[in-house]
């Protein structure tokens, strides 16, 4: 058994050239079902987001499986295979576990350590397994790779610290007011990086949002949409006394605010601490506010600088989920692994009853007026002889060789001698069990 | 012996604390946090023991002053603790604690103090009171130090290290306040204490000794602090500046009669 992967994601193709094989959620069926009929390949997992289609399987014969998906890519989505086979990539084996996981730990988004890839991986697999294509091997990967993910998010800082400018703002201003349940946001302008800060402040429970226009009408509309109140411009300075937090994102060539505005209404806000939070270019807010005790003042570069900072450590956060990535790569190819020595058992197993069967009727049928009790007794004596026989056999395939080249010989050589492999209960995937 | 134990247990406790600053999981704080509460327990039932078998407070020489001293930083730490949940606050303290423990072993124990002077119910209210709240004015100077290195994080822009594991501004303040809120009242109780206590073993209420001058100047510093935040509104940046000047205070006021002779040399004396 073993695991392939073929597709295409930012890093490989052009987003013309992925806009072509994306598959929405009907089609992500269909095509699980046209998959699904492929002789190659036993199981399929379809993925399709916006940055990437990816299709994994097990099969028997990883070469002829990755060509079958290949055509089929092409078949479906109608494009000849020559103008994407650049763009696809193939893994197989340990590589194939190796890339689902990391996928999964969104070690390979755009964004590194964005959480929704995880989300769109567990649709997938959802998908899967209501069309069926999935079996043992495909739900202990995915299992496996969801836990992964879950654990490189728990013990590494990959999604820690904010990499957008609305939430690296959202996170400053809880580090200076700690809970915002009480925090009144005033909004000056607009914009929609403005208004996606407003709104994640609300969604930490900013308690009201102010919000001032040149034109009160517009002002208006937006505090509608925030549920707040809207303000005149010229009352801004009014209102500094009781919000928190200052978002502005006016087209003013000049400061809106200054710091003689700011310092009339410290003394008024008992030093309650303000914070400016400047997306406008040119500058709203005067920088010198900065300087006064109490208020904090971040322009668009300092948010910028901010989220590179972040970008960084998630970088080196990145190091340590890959190690627990490989870590869980070791331990699916060691249960992959097993899996081999199972099925070879279990056939033999299988046989050997078989033959018990067999050769019980043979012999029953001699003594007719045998009663239960003899029956019974010949039974076990049967059963016992094939426990007894098979014991050191299957201890033997089980310990295997610890070497794979081993491993497989052993198995092999296993197989030939009962003649498992022509028999028809013999040689069976587990999957199809 | 037990103070062995006790200070080892605080040593451990500061690990933990250090480690949970350093790899910030959360385990390294739940260990520090064990071996810290261990040490308290230890070092409580050694002050205790103490001072049943023998009646007198802890407090007969600069050894046992300064070991009270420490137990009583830890106390107020751990109560504080338990309402404001700072985790990384321990990293800070506990270290201290420990400092504090291992200047005291360097003294030697000798006493020449009269032990009655240590007896009855209005030294005990006296010593235990000041102690507890000069513990929380010293756990107020700890937040402010926090506060600052946070504050200078945020207006330089420079998010390090310590920015990501430091708490909120709003919080360092409040809980800082509230040590201040804690330790006024205290110290002002503890200063009765000592008035009435005076008053019946040598007839006068206020004897012009160097300590109790120094006492009534870190009353008003912090009778000021407060007042100025209720009115004006002294938080923030300048609260905590304020804190930290106020444990210089305390420890001018502590070590007073290094330099001064008066009816409290004793206590210091080593």
């Amino acid at each position: 058994m073993e695991i392939v992967l073929v597709g295409l994601n930012h890093k490989t193709a052009p987003v013309g050239i992925r806009e072509c094989f994306a598959f929405d959620a009907l089609e992500a069926e269909e095509g699980l079902r046209a998959l699904g009929l492929l002789p190659e390949l036993a199981e399929i997992v379809l993925i399709s987001t916006c940055n990437r289609v990816e299709v994994v399987a097990s099969c028997q014969e990883p070469d002829q499986a990755v060509t079958a998906i290949k055509e089929f890519l092409s078949r479906t989505k109608n494009m000849p295979l020559e103008q994407f086979e650049e763009n696809l990539f193939v893994h197989k084996g340990d590589e194939a576990v190796q890339h689902v996981f990391r996928v999964a730990a969104s070690l390979d988004s755009m964004v590194l350590g964005e959480p929704q890839i995880l989300g769109q991986m567990k649709e997938s697999f959802r998908k899967a397994t209501t069309v069926k294509t999935t079996g043992a091997v495909l739900n202990r990967l995915m299992h496996r790779c969801f836990m992964t993910a879950k654990r490189v998010r728990k013990e590494t800082g990959i999604g820690d610290h904010a990499v957008s400018i609305s939430y690296a703002a959202v996170e400053l201003a809880r580090k200076i007011f700690g809970e915002l349940s009480e925090k009144k946001v005033l909004l000056i302008g607009a914009g929609e990086m403005a208004e996606l800060a407003v709104e994640h402040l609300l969604t930490h429970r900013a308690s009201g949002v102010f919000v001032a226009n040149r034109t009160f009408e517009r002002a208006v509309s937006l505090a509608q949409r925030f549920q707040g109140t809207p303000i005149r411009f010229s009352e801004i300075e009014e209102y500094l006394k009781i919000a928190d937090i200052i978002i502005s994102s006016t087209g003013a060539p000049g400061y809106v605010l200054e710091k003689k505005d700011v310092k009339k209404v410290l003394r008024a806000r008992k030093n309650r601490p303000l914070f400016f939070i400047d997306i406008a270019v040119p500058r709203d807010i005067d920088p010198d506010i900065n300087d006064l005790s109490n208020n904090f003042v971040y322009d668009i570069d300092d948010l910028q600088g901010v989220i590179d900072r972040n970008l960084d450590e998630r970088q080196k956060e990145a190091v340590r989920a890959e190690r627990i990535v490989d870590e869980n790569v070791i331990t699916f190819r060691k249960w992959l692994e097993g899996l081999d020595i199972v099925p070879t058992i279990v056939s033999l197993q299988q046989k050997l009853e078989a033959i018990r069967q067999a050769e019980m009727a043979k012999t029953l049928a001699y003594i007719p007026n045998l009663d239960a009790n003899g029956r019974d007794a010949i039974d076990r004596l049967t059963q016992s002889i094939i426990n007894k026989v098979m014991h050191d056999p299957i201890l033997f395939l089980k310990a295997g060789g610890h070497r794979e080249k081993q491993k497989k010989d052993i198995l092999g050589f296993a197989r030939d001698m009962f003649n498992l492999n022509n028999s028809e209960d013999g040689g069976c995937s587990p999957h199809k069990e | 012996m037990m103070f062995v134990l006790a200070l080892s247990a605080y040593l451990t406790g500061s690990f933990g604390y250090l480690g949970y600053l350093i790899f910030h999981q959360e385990l390294y704080h739940k260990v520090g946090q064990c071996f810290f509460v261990l040490g308290l327990a230890v070092h409580t039932f050694f002050l205790v023991s103490g001072f049943i078998s023998s009646g007198v407070m802890p407090v007969e020489n600069l050894r046992a002053t300064l070991s009270f001293a420490s137990w009583a930083i830890a106390v107020i730490y751990l109560a504080f603790n338990v309402r404001y949940r700072l985790m990384i606050l321990g990293a800070f303290v506990a270290p201290l604690v420990c400092a504090i423990m291992v200047l005291s072993s360097l003294f030697s124990g000798t006493t020449t103090v009269e032990p009655e002077l240590l007896k009855g119910i209005w030294t005990v209210v006296h010593i235990t009171a000041i102690f507890l709240g000069d513990g929380a004015f010293v756990l107020a100077a700890c937040v402010g130090i926090i506060y600052l290195m946070q504050e200078r994080a945020i207006k330089k822009k420079h998010h390090g290290f310590l920015f990501r594991r430091l708490p909120s501004l709003e919080v360092l303040d409040r809980m800082g306040y509230a040590c201040v809120a804690f330790g006024f009242p205290m110290l002002t109780f503890g200063m009765i204490a000592g008035f009435i206590f005076a008053q019946s073993v040598w007839g006068r209420w206020w004897n012009w000794d160097p300590k109790e001058v120094w006492s009534v100047v870190t009353w008003l510093f912090y009778a000021a602090l407060i007042h100025e935040r209720l009115t004006v509104g002294w938080r923030g940046k300048r609260a905590a500046v304020m804190a930290i000047i106020g444990l210089v205070v305390i420890i001018i006021t502590f070590g007073v009669n290094f330099f001064l002779m008066g009816h409290h040399t004793q206590f210091t004396k080593f």
